[in-house]
């Protein structure tokens, strides 16, 4: 199964997906404040959403999966 | 003043307990749980711990800050810069408890706080104005034919944006409809106000500030300029005191300007006025800030003023050591960079623990930080780690000092800018002093020569 994961720990400040959706490479899917900044986490890949990982408001660390995909 | 409490954290807590200690003040610092370890919990005489990590359940929590001051008897807080230091809010609270706040009254961090209400407020008192235009509508029509009056490149403004966030440049009428909306959705989640306006955007221009002081009786002294034209993303990297590359008539007409704004608004204490000065040299009020600054540091080192001393002499009611403007000279030349915990490259925050943190002893230095080696720093706040001030005797002598400190530095464990600042300061640019606010990104992209 395909993952996406957080690239630096932060809080999640919105959850640009949902489940079912079809996303594709580079689609912004989560972002994450981070000392004050607003940090993007995009799909390497293009994929179907299967389940979202996070809520707005999580912390997560760097490496947390976030975003599973079918 | 018996007893501070100091709302705020890192470097610039411990910079202010620093002019306590001199002065026989006590301090009260509070930390968050991930604050712990971090030097200022030490260095004050009191530390609470205020909360978990993120600032709106730490920092931000003014009923927990005014509980803690009224139970160990404080009888002023400073604000520091950043965080509840220009929440009018705040100030008021204060004043009601019976409570010195160090700064201007709440009502005047009200009136500048709101930008629209303080362009309004300078161009009656005269002081001149970027052109820009008030947008009431949520509909995007409104700004665009607002912003073809004025003329693209535009910025789009949250009234009660700062420190570089909610504002955005809008090439055309493409960019500005793209972002409209979300710049004003963001605007509303971060300050609570989705009032936006629209600026004429002016190129290659200089960020130059004017500090000022009033004091207790409303007698404003400037301590001179700051150019702070080094930014990323809207954020000062490199300031330094005096500015390269202005004549001394602008120089004048700079405090002239700035001391007239601070009158209209009848402040007291430590303010800074923002100007921006154009290619032709014309000048233009951008905001106020109603605090002491991140780079007050430069002020201090051409000036002798310790201006976190000013600050508490005014908010005792007590007169400063000068009385006059003529008392007060620059002499020499300083540098700040700030050190951010970010990638050189993309200049994203890069949280980590500082394995090691280490500057030459060099005459001339100062370091200004929060930090110490062992630290975490962690993703919850500003990345900016701390300060590197280095004065010299002519700006040249200043950069020669500079260029020797930072190759001698070393910061490991986590990503900073070191590599980037020592790029940038030995460039043809910053050495002839030639620069101005979009002089980084082309940098970054690789447009300049060394």
């Amino acid at each position: 199964m395909k993952t996406i994961q957080s690239t630096m720990a932060g809080t999640v400040l919105q959850v640009t997906v949902s489940q079912g959706d079809e996303i594709s490479a580079g689609q912004t899917v989560v972002l994450l404040e981070s000392m004050k900044m607003e940090i993007p986490l995009e799909a390497e890949g293009a994929g179907t959403v299967q389940e979202v990982k996070v809520q707005v408001g999580d912390f997560v660390n760097e490496g947390d999966t976030v975003i599973e995909l079918a | 003043m018996q007893k501070l409490l100091i709302a705020n954290r890192g470097e610039i807590a411990s910079r202010i307990i620093r002019t306590c200690k001199r002065l026989g003040i006590s301090t009260v610092a509070l930390y968050s749980e991930a604050d712990r370890e971090m030097p200022y919990v030490r260095q004050a005489d009191e530390s609470f711990l205020i909360g978990p990590p993120p600032v709106a359940q730490s920092y931000l929590n003014v009923d927990k800050i005014m509980e803690i001051a009224k139970e160990t008897g404080a009888d002023a807080i400073h604000p520091g810069y950043g965080l509840l230091s220009e929440n009018a809010a705040f100030a008021r609270r204060a004043e009601q408890e019976g409570i010195t706040f160090v700064g201007p009254s709440s009502d005047v961090i009200e009136k500048m706080g709101d930008k629209m209400t303080a362009r309004k407020t300078m161009e009656a008192a005269g002081v001149p104005i970027v052109p820009g235009m008030d947008i009431h509508s949520d509909d995007v029509e409104e700004a665009i034919r607002a912003a073809n009056e004025i003329g693209f490149p535009v910025m789009l403004k949250a009234s009660s944006g700062g420190g570089g966030v909610g504002m955005i440049l809008c090439e055309d009428e493409q960019a500005l409809t793209q972002h409209f909306a979300s710049t004003k959705k963001r605007a509303k989640a971060y300050f609570g106000s989705d009032e936006m306006f629209l600026e004429k955007y002016i190129a290659n221009a200089r960020h130059i500030e004017v500090q000022i002081m009033a004091d207790y009786e409303g007698s404003v002294l400037h301590l001179f300029e700051r150019n702070c034209s080094m930014q990323r993303r809207n954020q000062k990297v490199v300031e330094e005191s005096p500015s390269p590359m202005i004549s001394s008539r602008t120089r004048e007409s700079l405090y002239r300007i700035a001391v007239r704004a601070a009158e209209a608004v009848g402040y007291r204490n430590a303010g800074t006025i923002e100007l921006i000065v154009d290619e032709q040299e014309g000048i233009y009020f951008l905001e106020m800030n109603t605090r002491l600054q991140v780079e007050h540091p430069v002020t201090e080192e051409v000036t002798g003023v310790d201006l976190v001393e000013w600050q508490l002499l005014t908010a005792m009611n007590k007169p400063l050591p000068v009385r006059s403007q003529e008392e007060i000279h620059s002499s020499g030349h300083s540098i700040e960079l700030r050190l951010y915990a970010e990638d050189p490259k993309t200049f994203y925050p890069s949280p980590g623990k500082i394995e090691r943190l280490s500057f030459p002893d060099l005459p001339g230095v100062r370091l200004d930080f929060g930090y110490e080696e062992g630290n975490q720093v962690t993703p919850f706040y500003d990345p900016m780690i701390g300060k590197l001030i280095v004065t010299g005797s002519s700006r040249s002598s200043a950069i020669a000092r500079l260029v020797e400190t930072v190759g001698k530095s070393e910061i490991s464990g986590l990503k900073t800018n070191l590599p980037f600042l020592l790029e940038l300061i030995q460039t043809d640019e910053f050495n002839q002093g030639n620069y101005h606010t979009g002089t980084i990104q082309s940098f970054s992209k690789g447009e300049m020569k060394k």
